[in-house]
């Protein structure tokens, strides 16, 4: 018995003294990601606009420069310049001397990633942006493409039953069931163009959908800024150093 | 011959015990600051002490570690890579450590994935 008292005894001084020996401390840390372009040669940033389709319900082009430049005025140390969002569709289509009267019911010309090729093609036309790039003060130009897709989808979803359990308390759990899915899909394609030569210094694409149950009403609007809050942070990141906060465990 | 040997042997041993002591504890001590430091967000002073840390006790693998997250704070990935390579290779089976690194690894690999930057 005595024996057995002893060995509890020294088993818990052991742990004790492991316990203190082992001294560690959570901190919050912020792990500064270097930016991927460098934009020293730069005081100034024109995002110009983006050739955009999809979805009739939000304009796309409009609503990606107003955001893009009210994140770049709080979080970028360039000057954003303030300008008429540039309708580049338009443009291509003057100079393939295909000019569209607006449709009767609004529906958009681009309506998908293939009707998008066609347009592409101002983005490599280093004079046009250099003649851009003139016009403004020799800034860094930020334009590109956005699709606003309406997507639908069937699938296994997570939805919350509820259930009696033998005592009559009322459980909750987690049970998977086929749902009919509808929700929207972006798909931007950033471009940074140096406004004195004309020509593309990076681009960068991104892929984000939101869906929903098909009974449930999401305005368009909304789910854009959704789903653009969600690439924001590696758009900003591309003009200037972010930080990504953490948690690491300093040991003693 | 054979005690003379063993004599030597212990003298050594007793000599050199209390001068490892001596640096493993102001190394702890270099490393207690360090983190009284980190708390305060004084991370340039607190990587200087862990790095003091290091130099008088290279096997201490808390303050290898520590110096890891310190090199990362300020942005000097390689030096946090190579900090915390050290700290696991000290201590393989701390899976606190081992943590820091997994964390740290997955910003470390996507800076270094954007087209060769």
């Amino acid at each position: 018995m005595i024996a057995r008292t002893a060995a509890a005894a020294a088993s818990l001084a052991l742990a004790v003294g492991a316990a203190g020996c082992l001294s560690f401390y959570e901190i919050g840390v912020e792990t500064p990601i270097q930016a991927k372009l460098d934009v020293s040669p730069f005081s100034r940033v024109l995002v110009a606009g983006f050739v955009t389709g999809g979805s009739k319900n939000i304009d796309p082009n409009t609503e990606t420069a107003r955001l893009l430049r009210s994140q770049l005025r709080t979080k970028s140390d360039l000057k954003v310049i303030d300008s008429d969002v540039m309708q580049l569709a338009d443009e291509m289509d003057r100079r393939k001397g295909t000019v569209q009267a607006p449709s009767p019911n609004d529906e958009p010309r681009i309506k998908n990633e293939q009707d998008l090729l066609a347009y592409e093609g101002i983005f490599k036309d280093a004079e046009y942006w250099k003649k851009i790039g003139a016009e403004f003060g020799m800034p860094l130009i930020i334009t590109g493409s956005v699709l606003f897709t309406e997507v639908e989808k069937s699938g296994m979803v997570n939805k919350p039953t509820s259930f009696v359990d033998s005592q009559g308390i009322t459980r909750y759990q987690e049970a998977r069931t086929y749902s009919d899915l509808k929700g929207y899909a972006l798909s931007p394609k950033f471009m940074f163009i140096d406004g004195r030569t004309g020509e593309v210094l990076y681009s960068e694409s991104f892929h984000e959908e939101r869906l929903y149950p098909k009974d449930q009403n999401t305005p368009a609007l909304s789910t854009y800024f959704e789903l653009m809050d969600s690439l924001l942070p590696s758009f900003l990141n591309t003009l200037s150093t972010q930080k990504i906060r953490g948690t690491r465990i300093l040991l003693k | 011959m054979g005690k003379r040997l063993l004599l030597a042997a212990a003298l050594i041993v007793a000599t050199a015990l209390p001068a490892y002591a001596d640096k493993r504890s102001d190394a702890k001590a270099q490393v207690s600051f360090g983190i009284l430091v980190a708390q305060k967000n004084l991370w340039k002073e607190a990587v200087r002490s862990w790095e003091r840390a290091t130099e008088l006790d290279p096997t201490y693998p808390a303050a290898w570690n520590n110096l890891g997250i310190g090199y990362e704070q300020l942005g000097r990935f390689t030096d946090a890579r190579k900090a915390y390579e050290k700290a696991m290779e000290l201590d393989p089976n701390n899976t606190l450590i081992r943590n820091n690194n997994d964390q740290f690894r997955e910003i470390y690999d996507r800076q270094n994935r954007r087209g060769g930057r």
